[in-house]
């Protein structure tokens, strides 16, 4: 049993047309005992940017407080929000830090450029090796089955609310194949000017 | 972590790249090519990355291995010769370059699996190393790196001859690194070249997609409304409401 699986938990993001969504479940457990449902993975980091962190629960939350503490000096530095691909060297380079003991978390980023509105996502590896795509990314315990959902209902240019029932069903169908995944989701769609929250109704076994 | 690992304890995997990197020297300079697969363990992580890495103006180079060490060790090098072109006014040689990654990778033992093709032409002409993950080089005119150099190694064995040209060197390296693509699993997708010579670089990426996805036939798209939903939030903000601010200079202090 891997250290990565040892709490479970997914997070998925997704590109649409003019729009980005990312979701993760709300599961929060040791092993197969599950202790909490109400786990957020995902963690705000501009007006327009998110980052999930799914993997072992204790560096999801050091993680996301280290991300807060070192974007928080770059804006004050630069007096500008940050755009999505610097925010993943910053995730990047932290990881990298602890090449030899790292973090076990494997990032997922999804957002809009500040300025141009681009949409934006990538994932890193636990070592910060970053990754970007022009369609999905994946992490997590149930990676492989939402590789499997998001392949098949994936289209490019979907609008806000198409990207919301397919980033949904990918998540809900690949958790429901993956023990220690599930009870609860959260879905976040972020459009240039709003970002709609929902929760999910989920099975809850 | 050595005994977490017998106490049964898989260790958790990262982006490699089964890779297959090669380069050639051609009769005006350096071919460099590679495969673009990312892999996590079995799972293909990434269909199209690149894994020709900027080193200088006139140095590229190619990596393999665990992926966030190639593109780590590059990027510092390539940082560190930047400082030092602008130090010394003049463009760095690649023999620099190649000192500098095989003193990092040496200082580390092998523990930074970044297995490299470093290529580029400087004032004493073209140049091609291959720099293993504990620090020893070659520098030969025709070389191959990761898992699937043995497949591209057997086409430059081949059909590499010297003082070859730009078409034959190019089309040499795409068969090689296609020889990769389709007889090892841990590479696929496109083939990337970059080509330095004297006063030029060009980088194709891709310079051949040596595997198109097939059409989709029919739609899965689920019909809206589909998800019930408990409780939506909205939090709405003034369309972009960034105000353009006049380029200031980065803080250097």
């Amino acid at each position: 049993m891997s250290i990565l699986s040892y709490n479970g938990g997914d997070v998925i993001a997704m590109k649409g047309k003019n729009c980005v969504a990312i979701a993760c479940d709300r599961r929060f457990g040791i092993q197969a005992q599950t202790v909490a449902t109400d786990f957020d993975k995902i963690f705000k980091m501009g007006e327009r940017l998110y980052v999930g962190l799914p993997g072992l629960a204790t560096d999801t939350q050091t993680v996301s407080q280290r991300l807060k503490y070192r974007l928080n000096l770059y804006t004050l530095r630069e007096n500008r929000e940050i755009k999505p691909k610097t925010f993943m060297s910053v995730v990047s380079n932290l990881l990298y830090e602890r090449r030899f003991g790292p973090y076990f978390v494997e990032p997922v980023i999804a957002g809009l450029d500040p300025i141009t509105a681009e949409p934006f996502v990538c994932s890193l590896d636990l070592i910060g090796c970053p990754m970007i795509t022009d369609d999905f990314v994946v992490s997590g315990t149930a990676s492989e089955q939402m590789y499997g959902m998001c392949e098949t209902l994936w289209t490019p240019d979907l609008s806000p609310d198409d990207l919301f029932e397919t980033i949904s069903q990918a998540l809900l169908n690949a958790v429901d194949r993956d023990a220690v995944s599930g009870w609860g989701a959260k879905v976040f769609v972020i459009e240039k000017d709003k970002v709609t929250v929902r929760t999910l109704k989920t099975r809850m076994d | 972590n050595l005994s977490l690992g017998q106490k049964g304890f898989k260790a958790p995997t990262a982006y490699k790249t089964g890779t297959t990197i090669a380069g050639i020297i051609f009769k005006d300079g350096v071919i460099l090519g590679a495969d673009t697969r990312a892999t996590e363990d079995t799972i293909v992580a990434d269909k199209n990355c690149a894994k020709i890495h900027y080193i200088a103006p006139n140095i590229y180079c190619c990596g393999a291995g665990t992926a966030a060490d190639t593109e780590m060790t590059t990027q510092m090098v390539s940082s560190n010769l930047e400082l030092h072109r602008l130090n010394t006014d003049r463009n760095v040689r690649v023999a620099t370059a190649n000192q500098m990654l095989k003193q990092h990778l040496y200082r580390y033992q092998g523990y930074i699996s970044a297995a490299l093709v470093l290529g580029g032409v400087d004032i004493a002409g073209p140049h091609l190393y291959s720099i293993y993950p504990h620090g020893s080089t070659d520098k030969l005119p025709y070389v191959t790196m990761g898992s699937g150099s043995l497949a591209a190694m057997a086409i430059f064995e081949d059909g590499w001859k010297p003082n070859i040209d730009l078409e034959e060197g190019k089309a040499l390296v795409k068969t090689a690194i296609r020889g990769g693509i389709f007889n090892d699993l841990g590479s696929g997708s496109n083939v990337d070249l970059c080509i330095i010579t004297k006063d030029k670089v060009d980088y194709i990426r891709p310079y051949e997609e040596s595997n198109e996805k097939g059409k989709r036939q029919g739609s899965y798209k689920y019909k809206r409304g589909t998800t019930s939903v408990l409780t939506k939030d909205v939090i709405r903000f003034d369309e972009l409401d960034i105000e353009v601010v006049s380029e200031e200079a980065m803080e250097t202090s």
